[in-house]
């Protein structure tokens, strides 16, 4: 008798287990970047920004699929590659099929080199790689793979761009190049070079450094150099407190010109330079909100703020990436099985909230879309970062930048 | 020839900035036998409240308030944690300050959140004190120059001069003897710990605006005034100073100018391999100075522990 009361209660407990995970289970994102140590900043914004993306875009529509849910894992990877692969095991492990990563190329060269081999392995439990701000270009050429989606531009993207607006300002004959000693740095300053040598040969490139990332207590060694180079402009990868440890140094030590940067914004950054940085760091981004380009766009950022007061839209191709996995998992009809998602993500064409339509263009996984440069500046401003007052003013736009710029990629399909 | 001045002013407030956290280190070590692994946790915490403090009251009240706050603050760790700790042995005592300069830097993040605080140089000393070519030097630099010269030399006076500087030194040395001479030797102990840290806390309200204010500033100056003590020598003001300076400058004429290993090894006769890229030694031959800057200190302080245990201004035979 006691032996079939046990065995009830074990099937019936099974039962239910059995039930609650067929009814509606989360379509979970892993996200792993940093959330402790000297980068945390830039890795908690982008989980608020993931966040805020599933529940404003997806949850509150009600969902995909008749009503499933968006669920934002977030795992602290330390910005540590070794860390990131841990990471990621225990997300696949959880049964998770979508992986976001952005903060550091070195963190995604690991992390697209292990899923390719996982969903080589295990076939039955594959995870796509949603990559929305690693933007070493070996990532969609020569390391590119089916399974991983760029939404940022990539380097050479950027640099194209950027050096446009370099090269239009004749009074600039010397430009200095410092980055963070890492792919994405190294990548920063081959394109940096390469541009500028084809667009203007008389531009001399008077330094071309790179420093230990993360590591830095103070730039002035740096900022003294850049000085005595007799720069007119500095060019810079650097992001996180390596941006803002740089450019203030660079500004109070005595250099005069402008700074040219990618990601000299939010996190802090902003309202640390304020008025100092004014009409002299320039930064080339795919999202723009000054001024903001809709209405539908001026109420996501309202109600972003409304929920993180302190919070900013600087990475507002995040929304890009929850609305093209939603429209990808709804066209594919699955969210388990991630071949048809992927089918759905190449190509796609996608009308952003923030303004523009966005590609992926399918023969290397990368998104192509409007670039903008803007000054960091307290006029016109729509939408201010860290509250500060000061933000991003857009001067100037390349619609569909690099579309048919050419990539090494050769992707193997399933 | 003017690069050379001005990266002797810029060693100079990097050595005098790290000075000011050694100092109250290596007091601490020396006379509790506590490695404080929190000891940059308290300079973070120095930085946050003078920013919390200057929002409302203005720099100068920082300045004067908030490292008043991280001493007391200081003074409690010792008296209700290191000291109960104190009695199992060195081992937990480690272990203590190294969970509190976790727990410190979570607490600041609960409270202030992951970003960089917009904590800035005053207005009255937000302009460049001179020039020197086209390098300005910001007056806030000559400002921190000042501060830690004056500490330096008010710690000496108080040190040497003082009745509580001679019981303080006696009892780094002696401490049963003059606890027998009837003076409080915890007392002494929570008065030096309190201090120290509020030294440390000084050191973060004037670095923060120059090193930015955020949660890792702990981090990435923790290991380095560890370095600092063991080159200058454990509980010795003096020994703190000069290898301070002497790391200051190190790092900064090493991070000013591009030598190339090359350079130096083709220097001392030794010529470059054939075909550079397929070399073992490729990355030895290409290190540039800059590069290697950080580790500098970590390998003068192996050269110093082999030829110098006691460190450079050290006394104590052990």
């Amino acid at each position: 008798m006691k032996k079939f009361t046990k065995l009830g209660a074990v099937s019936a407990l099974s039962l239910i287990i059995g039930a609650s995970t067929a009814f509606a289970e989360n379509i979970k994102i892993a996200f792993i970047d940093p959330l402790s140590g000297p980068f945390a900043s830039t890795g908690t914004n982008g989980l608020h920004q993931f966040e805020f993306a599933a529940d404003y875009m997806i949850n509150d529509k009600g969902g995909v699929l008749g009503g499933t849910n968006f669920e934002i894992v977030a795992f602290d990877n330390k910005i540590s590659p070794k860390e990131s692969l841990i990471q990621l095991q225990v997300a696949i492990d959880q049964g998770i099929r979508y992986i976001a990563q952005g903060n550091s190329s070195g963190v995604a060269n690991a992390l697209t080199e292990a899923i390719k081999k996982h969903n080589k392995r295990n076939p039955d439990d594959r995870v796509l790689f949603l990559n929305y701000a690693a933007v070493d270009p070996a990532l969609t050429n020569d390391k590119c793979n089916f399974w991983h989606f760029r939404f940022d531009a990539n380097a050479d993207i950027k640099m194209d761009a950027l050096t446009d607006v370099i090269a239009a300002d004749e009074g600039i004959k010397k430009v200095y190049v410092i980055g963070q000693d890492y792919s994405f740095g190294k990548a920063v300053s081959a394109a940096a070079n390469k541009f500028l040598g084809e667009k203007r040969a008389d531009i001399e490139i008077v330094g071309d450094e790179l420093h230990p990332i993360g590591k830095v207590k103070d730039f002035t060694p740096y900022a003294r150099k850049i000085v005595a180079s007799g720069a007119d402009a500095v060019v810079t990868g650097n992001w996180g407190a390596d941006m803002l440890g740089l450019g203030k140094s660079v500004i109070e030590n005595g250099f005069e010109g402008p700074i040219y940067t990618y990601y000299a914004a939010g996190s802090g950054i902003t309202g640390a330079f304020g008025a100092s940085g004014k009409d002299r760091i320039r930064l080339i981004s795919q999202g723009d909100v000054n001024p903001i380009n809709s209405d539908e766009a001026r109420a996501t950022y309202d109600a972003f703020r409304a929920k993180y007061p302190e919070g900013n839209i600087d990475q507002s191709r995040i929304f890009n990436v929850i609305g093209m996995l939603g429209e990808a998992i709804t066209a594919a009809g699955t969210a388990d099985d991630v071949i048809p998602v992927a089918k759905a993500l190449e190509g796609m064409k996608y009308q952003s909230i923030w303004g523009g339509e966005v590609f992926m263009r399918p023969q290397d996984h990368q998104l192509i879309q409007d670039m903008h440069v803007g000054v960091h500046t307290d006029e016109n401003i729509d939408f201010d970062y860290d509250n500060s007052g000061y933000g991003v003013y857009t001067e100037s736009t390349v619609k569909m930048a690099s579309m048919d710029s050419a990539t090494t990629c050769k992707m193997k399909r399933p | 020839m003017d690069l050379i001045l001005v990266n002797l002013i810029d060693g100079l407030v990097t050595g005098l900035l790290l000075f000011m956290l050694s100092a109250g280190l290596t007091l601490i070590f020396s006379m509790m036998g506590v490695l404080n692994f929190a000891h940059a946790s308290f300079y973070m915490l120095g930085a946050y409240f003078a920013y919390q403090i200057s929002i409302a009251l203005g720099f100068w009240m920082g300045l004067l308030i908030a490292p008043l706050i991280v001493g007391v603050i200081g003074a409690g760790v010792e008296r209700y944690g290191l000291r109960r700790v104190h009695q199992y042995g060195h081992v937990p005592e480690l272990i203590f300050t190294f969970g509190l300069a976790l727990l410190i830097e979570e607490m600041v993040q609960f409270i202030w959140g992951k970003n960089t605080m917009p904590y800035s140089v005053p207005e009255v000393l937000n302009f460049t004190a001179f020039s020197v070519g086209a390098n300005s030097i910001p007056a806030y630099k000559i400002f921190m120059i000042f501060t830690s010269v004056a500490i330096f030399i008010g710690l000496l006076f108080v040190l040497n001069k003082t009745r509580v500087g001679m019981i303080i030194q006696a009892a780094l040395s002696y401490p049963r003897t003059v606890e027998a001479l009837g003076h409080n030797v915890p007392l002494i102990f929570m008065g030096v710990f309190g201090v120290g840290t509020a030294l440390a806390g000084v050191a973060g309200v004037i670095a923060g605006p120059v090193l930015s204010t955020f949660p890792g500033m702990a981090f990435v100056l923790g290991s380095i005034v560890f370095v600092t003590i063991v080159i200058g020598g454990l509980g010795s003001l003096w020994g703190a100073l000069v290898a301070s300076l002497l790391i200051g400058w190190i790092t900064t004429f090493a991070k000013s100018y591009n030598i190339e290993m090359a350079d130096i090894l083709n220097g001392v006769g030794i010529a470059t391999p054939e075909n550079l890229s397929d070399s073992v030694l490729r990355d030895l031959w290409t290190i540039t100075s800059p590069q290697i800057a950080d580790i500098l200190p970590y390998i003068l302080m192996v050269l110093i522990l082999i030829f110098r245990p006691a460190g450079l201004f050290g006394k104590r035979e052990s």
